[in-house]
């Protein structure tokens, strides 16, 4: 065996590597609360939860006593199928909860996501990197149904009613009229978008930033419009 | 084998049972045997609406328990050869509708009928859905306002996912609208949606139009199907939707704001 194959064969590597995370942000200090306002979540969008690594922000709640109860919160998150990877923004005696609790610290850690796109990169480079799978809808979402595109692009041929939700990572396309909510890059993806043929939505994100109906211009309204991000957190509806 | 048309809503009160009686009523006059059942345990009013309420021993959920065999619950109608009703229960609990036993009854009902008409409940609960899971057709009854069109949406949705239809991945349920309630002079006000709005939300094939009519309650008062009063705009109106069920094209009516006489004061809608 040569020098090199050895090399290329390396069972290990390790990698300093950027990636977007959820981060869930911890409010309020009681147990009991969190478990509820989750539950209450996730019924919304079971799917959407299920093996989510999630970061844990504890500034909020950094000079409460919840350091205490973390292993238990860790716990519970686990047994909705949360992956609690880490926790940062807390002092000292959270760093020690942490260990017990069986998850990392993480330090610094800004919450501003890489701006993807736009600056440096091409990117044509990374989606070469990751050929996601798109995610095709036929029928019309209804009212009460969801739809979330994992890892990929979401496809939907059929009108939207009020009261619908389409979630994706990347982006969303309606071939027919939005009436209810879209959310493109839910996992943080600032590069995507949503385009639909007959704007109505009543809710739009990219990347967690979001706009209202009320929020819209008179002049997209019904009109084929795409959505961006603009500036890492301007939403931009503009005609197609 | 019969073909098994729901009337389903979402909402309450939208008038599903009105046009349960009537489409079975007019079914069995076009020649069709028909059995309507209805699925609103502990609320039950077919029997009511359809005027049979003293002539009930036996109800469905006594069939779905072997108390009573399908026979002996069935109700012939006395005005229309043919039709045949099965009445819900009054008192018991609406986990009184097993799966087994919903599907049992039913496939004994469809070896003598051409049709079966089922009244779903309101909400979207087990006994909607029960309801709803065996359907060839459904007829989505709607009345001119957000919150039901929203309902209807709702309804469609899981038409299209939770019936036996899509579980066994075959041909999806044939859906189409019922607007009823229709009150030509609100639409024009803006108070009410118009049948466009409402189509354009839905999206599914119109079967028909029914005006906001005193007749229905008349009708109802007296335990006659509407649409056995024949000169009444609601009695038409159920009369053009069966029609159109049974694969005829007629013109739609009572769309517009009609002014009204004298007469129309005195005895119309
Ligand atoms: N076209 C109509 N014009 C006027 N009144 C109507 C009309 N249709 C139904 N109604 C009235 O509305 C009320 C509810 O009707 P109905 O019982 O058929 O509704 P439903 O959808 O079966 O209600 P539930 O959800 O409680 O089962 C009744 O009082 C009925 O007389
Ligand atoms: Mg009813």
């Amino acid at each position: 065996m040569t020098q090199a194959t050895q090399k290329a064969n390396s069972p290990l590597e390790l990698k300093g590597r950027m990636m977007t995370l959820t981060v869930l942000r911890l409010l309020d200090p009681s147990v009991e609360v969190l478990a509820r306002e989750l539950d209450r979540r996730m019924q919304d969008a079971p799917d959407f939860f299920r093996h989510l690594p999630v970061i844990l922000d504890v500034e909020a709640v950094d000079d409460s006593d919840l350091h205490q109860d973390l292993p238990g919160l860790v716990g519970l998150l686990r047994a909705r199928e949360f992956l609690p990877v880490a926790i940062r923004g807390g002092g000292e005696q959270w760093n020690a909860a942490a260990r017990e609790a069986g998850v990392g610290v993480f330090s610094g850690g800004s919450e501003v996501p890489a701006v993807r796109g736009q600056t440096g990169r091409p990117r044509a480079v990374q989606e070469q990197a990751s050929v996601s799978p798109s995610t095709v809808v036929e029928q019309p979402v209804r009212s009460g149904q969801q739809v979330y595109a994992r890892g990929g692009d979401l496809i939907v041929l059929a009108p939207v009613s009020p009261g619908a939700e389409l979630l994706a990572d990347g982006n969303i396309h309606v071939y027919g009229s939005l009436q209810g909510r879209a959310l493109a890059g839910v996992r943080g993806d600032t590069g995507a978008r949503i385009f639909c043929q007959k704007f109505g939505a009543e809710l739009v994100s990219v990347a967690g930033t979001y706009s209202v109906s009320e929020q819209f211009e008179e002049s997209v309204r019904g009109a084929a419009v795409q959505v961006s991000l603009r500036d890492g957190d301007v939403l931009d509806i503009r005609p197609l | 084998m019969a073909r098994i048309v729901v009337i389903t809503s979402g909402k309450g009160g939208v008038g599903k049972t009105t046009t349960s009686a009537a489409l079975a009523t007019g079914l069995a006059k076009a020649g069709h045997r028909t059995a309507v059942v209805d699925f609103d345990v502990g609320l039950r009013n077919l029997d009511l609406v359809m005027g049979c309420e003293r002539r009930v021993v036996y109800d469905f959920v006594n069939v779905i328990n072997q108390e009573a065999t399908l026979n002996q619950a069935l109700i012939k109608d006395k005005r229309v050869p043919g039709l045949c009703i099965l009445a819900a229960s009054q008192t018991r609990d609406k986990d009184a509708l097993t799966d087994d036993g919903v599907a049992r009854v039913l496939k004994e009902l469809s070896e003598d009928n051409d049709f079966i008409v089922c009244d779903s409940p309101a909400g979207i609960e087990r006994g909607a859905l029960m309801a709803m899971y065996h359907a060839d057709e459904a007829i989505v009854v709607t009345n001119p306002e957000v919150s039901s069109v929203r309902d209807s949406d709702r309804v469609l949705g899981i038409l299209s996912s939770k019936s036996r239809r899509a579980e066994e991945g075959r041909e999806p349920i044939r859906e189409r609208l019922l607007l009823t309630r229709y009150a030509a002079e609100r639409v024009a006000q803006g108070d009410m949606l118009s049948v466009e709005d409402v189509q354009e939300i839905l999206g599914i094939e119109l079967l028909g139009v029914v005006p906001e009519s005193k007749a229905v309650l008349n009708a109802s008062n007296a335990g006659i199907p509407v649409i056995l009063e024949e000169d009444t705009d609601a009695g038409q109106a159920y009369q053009d939707a069966v029609a159109r069920f049974l694969g005829e094209e007629r013109p739609y009516r009572f769309l517009d704001v009609q002014k009204k006489g004298l007469f129309g004061r005195l005895f119309g809608s």
